[in-house]
């Protein structure tokens, strides 16, 4: 693994020198997400494996390439969890289906978190430490692998959502979590408004909440933890209540967007407002997560219109998959913070060489 | 080392303190610039005391526009400016410069807005880390990071630190429980940094500011996350006879699949000074005594209990004890909660560090510990956020027998080392300042600390706001290098050598 470091890091900088992009990509899983990339493929695939796990630290350490799915075996051997639920969405776009192609270092940098990112945390919170190749060719190591540091500015954490265009991910370490003991998943009938009131009065109630998925007049709601906690709560709640088994497919078509809303061409619009934020009435078929936080919109809006109305409740809009990406796929930056989001940039990156033209938003 | 520098200004800065006094006072009342000797002193340290420096002065804005005006002076005239809330931190962030401004957050104590549906609560920096529970329990929720020092601690200064405490290991640090601030940046910009969405465009910059030592910008606003008041809670208190168990003791309790609410271990020495102090009922015969909480609903609560004692009988201990009433819980953790003032009380001084560690080295880093206590023949007591591997040996010394601050302060060093060499870090929640800035060359290359430099330079290209802190230069890691030469090989040879 250390060949393939050194090789990376000579390439960077030969390319750096030369001001030539890369294009660094996994297991190509998300390559629908971001904007237009340009520059010669750096495949992190061949950098993978479990660096360190040993489930009563709660830390594990892997490399960048290492595919959710063994990660997710591993773990599971051991009763936990990556607790911020990532999506797979390996079977979106892959005609041949290799099925589990998502890997780590794709699921950082892209910063996605799943279902259970309302109610436990998102990628960003669980990163510990990173190894990171930054664009002068660089090995550098930030954060740790113990659960609490604060040595030096927390780098790591920077890493999740930037798309890669501040450094390679080479190792990451996560705080991890056991898996609940019970899980139960309720239905209810409900239309949007109810929903989202309700859903953030149970989230300000001791409840042991752990997703919640709305969409045509139904609301999911899943509970996780221990035994006698999930059955006091799904009494006290009420609604359909599924079973273990039945329950959890649910929530693996929410995570991954297997869900009939989520399939066909028509452009898919991911809105992160303020939970509380009222039905915003579009006209297009809505789906709405994360307590309410999380709303997700098909079809061809009036892309200036959408984007200053959901700027006005205090969210912002990304053109998640499909559509016209000259739009702009990330929501614009507030003035003031371009200069410091360039700077950053020139930092890890001075030839501007990793990921060109993937953030798109400064 | 501590620098107990003297006050006495240089020409110089006497001129440019009332050049700039005179500046100040064109925009803020005159009683909110501090210049004298006398109404400066409180500001000369924050909770890292053994080092003292008195500003060149002192201002305490009361609104956000008045903290822009400021920082459009200080950049206008190169001033250096330190950022200061409660000054109860550890670690020296907010230690003031003799010829830099020190910028009192402290009158910018409001609670904004409360929103109970959405469970967040906007709240000035300067408001008391307690005083958001106490404001919103009403509502039957809290805000979960609760350093030792929350009644006087303020909300900046725990952003600026990405402070934890006791509950951490379930409910998370800082950095997990903000959803925004707002930001001065050193040329007078405010910014939003964040959303109210449960994430916000570009980088993530929140993460980059939380625990940033002042070093980024200044914190005007937060906006906090609250979650539900757990219903009930209870501890059960386990003794051990030996450490190593007790370590085993918190592995067997995680491995079981629990992530207890609180889970904190004490040595003898520690159980000792608090007993005789708070008088909470511990087994003064134990090695090490585990405290382990659980919360949440009655139901959720008793299922764990039952849980956590069987891992404790299983894991060898020697005695078992669970609260049955609030008061007796409390009780339980007043010794947990007593053992920094109960140190004071066995000792004229005590040096509180703060390493973080794998669990599994606990056993190992205890007994070097220990041996280095021998060596240095100063007391060294024990208390630790077991559950997250957050070290705070307490050394007992005596400022006033000449040298032994100077011996403390190796031992403590060494102690951060023996960290380091296990896989940890030399800090696990008080932060770098000026008190630990000298390991941050062992724990970081000069590439990683160029970084680090560069980071501070996106967002102020002058270096005004804290230098000095937090991160080394190269000829200052040169110098601690030079002054821990071990087995004759010289460490860092990549930096030029004066």
């Amino acid at each position: 693994m250390q060949a393939f470091i050194s090789d990376l890091s000579e390439r960077i900088k030969a390319h750096a020198a030369n001001k030539q992009p890369l294009a660094i990509h996994g297991g190509n899983s998300k390559a629908f997400y971001g904007g237009a990339v340009q520059g010669t493929a750096v495949d992190m695939r061949p950098y993978c494996g479990i660096i360190e796990y040993e489930a009563r630290e709660l830390v594990l350490t892997v490399r960048a390439g290492t595919t959710l799915a063994e990660i997710e075996a591993v773990m599971g051997a051991e009763n936990q969890m990556l607790p911020f639920e990532p999506p797979h969405f390996s079977s979106l776009g892959e005609s041949n289906n290799a099925s589990e192609c998502a890997t780590i270092g794709g699921t950082v940098a892209a910063g996605f978190s799943g279902p259970r990112r309302a109610y436990t945390g998102a990628v960003r919170d669980f990163v510990l430490g990173s190894r990171i190749i930054n664009g002068k060719g660089e090995d550098l190591n930030f954060g740790g692998r113990v659960i609490k540091n604060v040595a030096g500015y927390d780098v790591s954490r920077l890493m999740a959502g930037a798309m890669g265009t501040l450094g390679v991910l080479l190792d990451l370490s996560f705080k991890v979590l056991p898996k609940p003991a019970a899980e139960v998943t309720l239905r209810f009938d409900m239309d949007e408004a109810t929903a989202i009131q309700r859903m953030n009065q149970w989230a300000g109630q001791p409840l042991p909440l752990s997703a919640t998925c709305w969409h045509e007049n139904i609301l999911w709601v899943r509970l996780s933890g221990a035994g006698a906690g999930v059955r006091a709560a799904r009494e006290k709640m009420g609604g359909e209540c599924l079973e273990n088994g039945s329950g959890s497919g649910v929530w693996i078509d929410c995570r991954d967007q297997k869900q009939t809303f989520f399939q066909g061409n028509e452009p898919l619009w991911r809105l992160s407002v303020p939970a509380t934020t009222s039905p915003l009435n579009f006209t297009t078929p809505q789906l709405i997560e994360w307590g309410g936080a999380l709303r997700w919109l098909r079809g061809t809006p009036d892309v200036g219109a959408l984007r200053s109305r959901v700027e006005a409740v205090g969210g912002h809009v990304t053109l998640f998959r499909g559509g016209d990406k000259s739009v702009g796929v990330f929501h614009r930056l507030q003035p003031a913070l371009v200069p410091i989001h360039r700077n950053l940039k020139a930092a890890f990156d001075p030839a501007n060489i990793l990921n060109r033209g993937r953030l798109d938003n400064f | 080392m501590a620098a107990l520098t003297s006050t006495n200004l240089t020409t110089a800065v006497a001129t440019m303190r009332d050049e700039l006094a005179a500046k100040l006072r064109e925009f803020l009342p005159a009683e909110a610039v501090l210049t004298t000797d006398e109404v400066l002193r409180p500001y000369e340290c924050d909770g890292l005391s053994a080092y003292r420096q008195l500003p060149m002065l002192a201002v305490l804005p009361s609104t956000v526009s008045e903290v822009q005006q400021i920082m459009r002076l200080a950049t206008a005239t190169g001033t250096k400016v330190v950022a200061r809330g409660s000054g109860t931190g550890l670690s020296g962030g907010a230690t003031p410069l003799g010829d830099g401004i020190l910028l009192s957050l402290a009158k910018l104590s409001r609670i904004v807005k409360v929103d109970h549906l959405a469970r967040t609560a906007v709240v000035q920096p300067g408001v008391r880390n307690l005083k958001i529970s106490e404001e919103v329990a009403a509502l039957d929720l809290y805000y979960a990071p609760d350093p030792s020092s929350q009644i006087v601690c303020s909300i900046g200064g725990n952003v600026a630190e990405n402070s934890g405490g006791v509950h951490c290991l379930k409910y998370g640090l800082t950095v997990h429980n903000i959803f925004k601030i707002e930001v001065v940046t050193v040329d007078g910009a405010k910014v939003m940094i964040g959303s109210d969405a449960l994430d916000a465009p570009g980088y993530d910059l929140l993460a980059l500011m939380t625990g940033s030592e002042g070093m980024l910008g200044i914190t005007t606003e937060v906006t906090v996350k609250l979650i539900p008041k757990p219903q009930c809670a209870r501890v059960v208190m386990a003794s051990f006879d030996d450490i190593e168990k007790a370590g085993n003791a918190v592995a067997n309790v995680i491995g079981a699949g629990i992530i207890p609410a609180g889970l904190e271990m004490m040595d003898k020495l520690a159980t000792e000074a608090v007993e005789g102090f708070v008088h909470a009922g511990y087994d003064l015969q134990a090695a090490a005594i585990l405290l382990c909480e659980s919360d949440g609903t009655v139901e959720e609560v008793g299922e764990e209990i039952t849980k956590m004692e069987a891992v404790m009988v299983a894991s060898g201990a020697t005695g078992i004890r669970v609260s049955r009433s609030e008061d007796e819980r409390l009780k339980f953790w007043s010794g947990r909660k007593a053992a920094f003032p109960a140190a004071g009380r066995i000792s004229p001084d005590y040096y509180c560090i703060d390493g973080s560690i794998p669990r599994r080295a606990l056993a190992a880093v205890l007994k070097r510990t220990e041996e280095l206590s021998d060596k240095y023949k100063l007391r060294c007591a024990n208390v630790f956020h077991a559950g997250d591997g957050n070290l705070h040996p307490l050394i007992l010394y005596d400022a006033n027998i000449p040298g032994e601050l100077e011996k403390t302060e190796e031992f403590a060093a060494d102690i951060l080392e023996l960290c380091i060499e296990y896989g940890g870090t030399i800090t696990g929640e008080h932060g770098v300042g000026i008190e630990k800035i000298n390991q941050m060359c062992s724990q970081f290359s000069a590439a990683e600390r160029e970084t680090f430099f560069a980071v501070k330079r996106a967002f102020d290209s002058q270096m005004l706001l804290n230098p000095g802190k937090a991160i080394p230069s190269h000829a200052r890691c040169a110098e601690y290098g030079r002054m821990r030469v071990h087995n004759g090989q010289m460490p860092y040879p990549d930096i030029p050598r004066f």
